[in-house]
């Protein structure tokens, strides 16, 4: 029986959602570093958690992951509370935090040892299991160095390894390829994709947009502890936009008759960067029409009035976007809540 | 372990996908281990450490060597005519001192852990919870044990005779050892508690060293005041070095060991519950 079959087996008895909060809170003193979160994580999927620091994700999952008392609201997690039925929820779940969390002073191979004796395995099988797995990752020439000799990518495969040595029912992975380079981050997520094709579901927290839409099929996005946007990765840039256009002109003099030709083309609002050069809008989103259509008929009526564009690109929209369109303020207006999420972890 | 060939950072092996697939696919899970095993486990993850990080027993030997030199020639001469006279009344009471004075890294040791991610690892796992500090207390022991055979060398070598031999010897290690054991939740609560390390060591000396020198550890409490005398006779320290003291001269103070016992077990039922509420808490 293939592993997905048997997972369809044990979700027919399941409840269908991995995750559920309704209004959960957490404060630390005045701030409210978790305002109210509902969120419903189907089994089987990656479900991205997208926000700037300090909007509460690491908050959030710490409370999901039994680490953390809620301040109110409930959380269920396959259908256990998290605070009264934790040891249960302990049973099913697993944690890679934005740090190693694995002892630097052990090696590799002892780390894992320990924590296959912890979760109950025998010493030969922990043993057995900590070698496939160090094997598994790619760490194998690495098993008896220590994991504080281990470079940021190392750490990261040693920490999910950790998290899987029981393959858990959910796995959070909290901002995993932070600090990674993109090597890294690409394997990271290759790990990812496995490790969901095997029927683990996924709770992603990340800063990411890309990293959301490379792994996520929904994602919450996250603002000072509250939920401002929910849906498919489709729904959510739908409700933003199909992309920006960057421009930068060689005249700035230029720049206010641009940016009028900008607003008429695309039917959209046009954004002076700080830069005296740079303008910024984003296409596509209410009329439907394809964005890059419209941005090519932009730059010709540009062209056809003598205005020179040095560089022009049409992206994705990034995260700063995202928000903007979201709240009206961007993920650098808030500096408070960076304080809070410090606190919330140390 | 490490070796210098591979210090230098290596291209980075891929992951294999297949291998990983392979892996996860085992969804059986083992039955929770017993309370015991997995305090024993996190014990054999002190030793681990200890066997990475030998200095770190710098304190439980070269600090006690000190401790018994410094004060058997510095009071010796003046409180009991010679040092080796001095000897066999200081020794079992600076050993209950000395060691009682290494509980604090206990704190130490958990307060910079709390500031690694491991510590939420652990609080995640699906164990009984007072797990992870009984396994500090447990690689502490080891710590407590090493420190006293280094200190009972050092005395034999000065002169100190215990008419209470091995068994004896033995008695007053066991009973230091149940001691310290409920002393160190002292220092795991606040370990949890304080934020820095250095509040931790701050507020450790503060505790340790009014309750360590007020005691009978280095002279006879009746010559101090009456109302030190009233501190120091019902101190726990005092209680323990007494029996220590008895145990090793060959002798079986009940009364004695019944307080020591008493004041372990009441340490352990105050502090306990507190560290484990902060714990969960944390």
């Amino acid at each position: 029986m293939s592993p997905q079959a048997a997972r369809a087996g044990r979700a027919a008895e399941a409840p269908d959602l991995a995750i559920e909060t309704a209004g959960l809170v957490k404060t630390f003193g005045e701030t409210r570093a978790v305002d109210g979160v509902d969120l419903a994580v189907p089994t089987g999927t990656v479900y991205g958690v997208l926000g700037p620091n300090g909007a509460g994700k690491t908050t959030t999952v710490k409370m999901l992951a039994t680490l953390l008392r809620p301040d109110g609201g409930e959380a269920q997690v396959f259908g256990h509370d998290v605070v009264r039925e934790a040891d249960t929820v302990r049973g099913r779940v697993s944690l890679t935090g934005q740090y190693a969390s694995v002892d630097e002073d052990l090696t590799g191979t002892e780390n894992l040892v320990l924590l296959g004796r912890l979760l109950g395995h025998h010493k030969r099988t922990a043993r057995e299991r900590a070698a496939q797995l160090l094997e598994a990752f790619g760490l194998a020439d690495a098993a008896g160095k220590q994991v504080k000799h281990y470079s940021g990518g190392m750490r990261r495969r040693i920490d999910i390894a950790a998290s899987i040595l029981n393959t858990p029912d959910l796995l959070f992975l909290d901002e995993p390829t932070t600090g990674l380079d993109p090597r890294s981050r690409n394997q990271v997520w290759d790990i990812v994709r496995a490790v969901v094709a095997q029927g683990t579901t996924v709770l992603l927290t990340t800063q990411y947009l890309d990293e959301a839409d490379q792994l996520a099929s929904r994602i919450a996005v996250i603002d000072r502890g509250k939920v401002i946007a929910e849906g498919t990765k489709g729904e959510l840039k739908a409700s933003v936009g199909a992309g920006s256009v960057h421009l930068r002109l060689r005249d700035p003099a230029q720049r206010p008759q641009a940016e009028e030709v900008l607003r008429l083309a695309l039917d959209a609002t046009v954004q002076r960067e700080p830069d005296p050069v740079a303008l910024t809008a984003r296409v596509g989103s209410s009329t439907g029409d394809n964005a890059a259509e419209q941005a090519a008929r932009a730059l010709a009526e540009l062209a056809r009035l003598g205005i020179t564009v040095d560089n022009f690109s049409l992206g994705q929209p990034s995260l700063d976007e995202v928000f903007l369109a979201l709240t009206g303020h961007d993920t650098q207006a808030d500096s408070t809540a960076d304080t809070t999420e410090g606190e919330a972890a140390a | 372990m490490s070796t210098a060939t591979t210090t230098t950072e290596k291209e980075l092996a891929p992951v294999s996908a297949e291998s990983l697939a392979a892996l996860l696919i085992t969804k059986d899970r083992p039955p929770r281990p017993s309370a015991l095993s997995a305090s024993l486990t996190f014990g054999w993850r002190a030793i681990l450490k200890i066997k990475h990080v030998p200095e770190q027993l710098f304190d439980v030997t070269a600090f006690p060597i000190m401790m018994v030199l410094m004060y058997t020639y510095l009071f010796g001469g003046a409180l009991a005519g010679s040092p080796s006279e001095y000897i066999q009344f200081l020794l079992p009471g600076i050993l209950v001192m000395s060691v009682v004075m290494i509980t604090m890294y206990t704190g130490v040791s958990v307060n910079t852990d709390i500031e690694k991610g491991v510590f939420d690892r652990f609080r995640t796992l699906p164990i009984w919870r007072p797990a992870v500090m009984v396994g500090y207390l447990l690689g502490d022991a080891l710590r407590y044990t090493m420190a006293s055979v280094v200190m009972l060398t050092v005395g034999i070598i000065l002169g100190y005779r215990p008419d209470g031999g091995v068994v004896g010897v033995a008695a007053g290690i066991a009973l230091l050892l149940v001691f310290s054991f409920a002393f160190s939740w002292i220092w795991t609560m606040f370990g949890l508690l304080l934020r820095t390390e250095k509040s931790v060591m701050g507020v450790s000396m503060m505790v340790i060293f009014p309750l360590t020198f007020l005691s009978n550890v280095f002279v006879d409490p009746s010559t101090m005041p009456g109302w030190l005398q009233a501190f120091v006779n019902n101190s726990p320290i005092t209680h323990v070095s007494s029996a220590v003291r008895e145990l090793m001269a060959g002798e079986w103070p009940t009364a004695e060991i019944a307080w020591s016992l008493g004041w372990a077990g009441l340490l352990v039922l105050v502090f306990g519950p507190v560290t484990m509420r902060l714990y969960n808490r944390k």
